[in-house]
């Protein structure tokens, strides 16, 4: 059985984020970003908003948004899942252009997955009608920047899922 | 115990060019005070987060005061806001509580702790620069300027008069000028220059 390598670094986001003008990640860290966390914190360009539940993110985006910014949101499923009633109430009704990075916590590519945080992500998104794209490795990274146009252009929130989660973030 | 609407007559005359944010019970009281409306957005429908929407606006225009004015209710289904907010020390926000220790918006049951625990108390152990608490109108007419001209975050819990509605939403009375806030934001947006 073929092992995982670590494929998606953290810089690479960093990158994304720079391309796209991000002034501000609102962010709730876990254990598997913690690198990402890091690197963000020591980039000047970046102002790094820690918010107690990842609900919250949401709506400190949407301040930031309003106010002229250009945030984006750093969160995991499970945190997403609690996040139900801003992403309706705020992203989605108010029709806000808010990328959310999304750990895919349990994502697995053969198709044996034990974890219900990774198997329910795909249906909660869908049951929002929340667009998304999946990376996991450096070369899919270009899927940030199509969901940046994508939100601004028609003004809806959008959803990246990492699917490297418990690879490329980790030392 | 403070009528809201006095009280919020005594924060209009002081607002300058605030941006008012009001959330729940507040928002007809703020409609009927509100001399600048296009500076004002009702934030609600996402479970108390009105204050932590205040933070993102308050951090993108830190030269513009932002006034929020969240329920007991609301700010104890988001407790965490205090914490988030204090941690990122916005100079320009001016968090206020209306109290009346109850959900008004669902017909008047008490919020849990009602009355026991101080949201006056907790802001200022999460790290609020300043937090205050009024009972009288007087009280808070004398102090209101100073308290709007401090450095913030500032937390001024004020002791309302609840009010209380029980019709089912479908049925209730709209405010004459009530608007969507979809529509309240392109308005802000245009008046602050970010659209």
């Amino acid at each position: 059985m073929a092992s995982q390598q670590a494929i998606l670094n953290p810089a690479t986001m960093i990158e994304e984020f720079k391309k796209n003008g991000v002034s501000h990640v609102v962010a709730l860290p876990d254990s598997e970003t913690n690198f990402l966390y890091e690197l963000m914190d020591a980039e000047s360009s970046l102002d790094v908003v820690p918010v107690a539940r990842e609900g919250e993110t949401m709506a400190v985006a949407a301040g930031l948004i309003v106010g002229g910014k250009r945030p984006v949101c750093l969160i995991q499923n499970t945190g997403m899942f609690e996040s139900g009633d801003s992403i309706r109430g705020i992203a989605v009704d108010l029709g806000l252009p808010i990328v959310m990075i999304v750990g895919y916590r349990g994502w697995t590519r053969h198709g044996v997955t034990p974890d219900s945080a990774a198997r329910f992500t795909e249906p909660y998104m869908d049951a929002w009608g929340l667009k998304y794209y999946l990376v996991e490795r450096d070369e899919d990274a270009d899927r940030i920047s199509i969901a940046f146009e994508e939100a601004y252009e028609n003004n809806t929130p959008i959803v990246v899922l990492i699917g490297d989660e418990y690879h490329g973030f980790n030392r | 115990m403070i009528e809201q609407r006095e009280m919020m007559k005594v924060v209009e005359k002081l607002r300058g060019d605030a941006i008012v944010l009001p959330t729940m019970t507040g928002n007809g009281a703020w409609l009927d005070v509100t001399q600048n409306q296009d500076r004002d957005v009702s934030i609600g429908g996402a479970m108390g987060k009105a204050s932590t929407f205040a933070l993102g606006l308050a951090m993108a225009q830190p030269d513009t005061n932002i006034i929020v004015f969240d329920g007991d209710g609301s700010l104890e289904m988001n407790l965490g806001t205090l914490a988030t907010i204090a941690g990122k020390k916005p100079k320009n926000l001016y968090h206020f509580v209306l109290e009346n220790g109850v959900y008004g918006t669902t017909g008047g049951q008490p919020i849990p702790s009602a009355g026991e625990l101080s949201f006056a108390g907790i802001a200022r152990e999460a790290g609020y620069k300043a937090a205050y608490e009024f009972d009288d109108l007087e009280e808070f007419t004398l102090q209101a300027d100073s308290i709007l001209n401090e450095e913030g975050p500032v937390f001024v819990c004020i002791k309302i008069v609840p009010e209380v509605q029980n019709e089912p939403i479908g049925r209730r009375k709209r405010h004459p000028k009530a608007r969507p806030t979809k529509d309240a934001l392109v308005a802000l947006r245009k008046e602050i220059g970010t659209s």
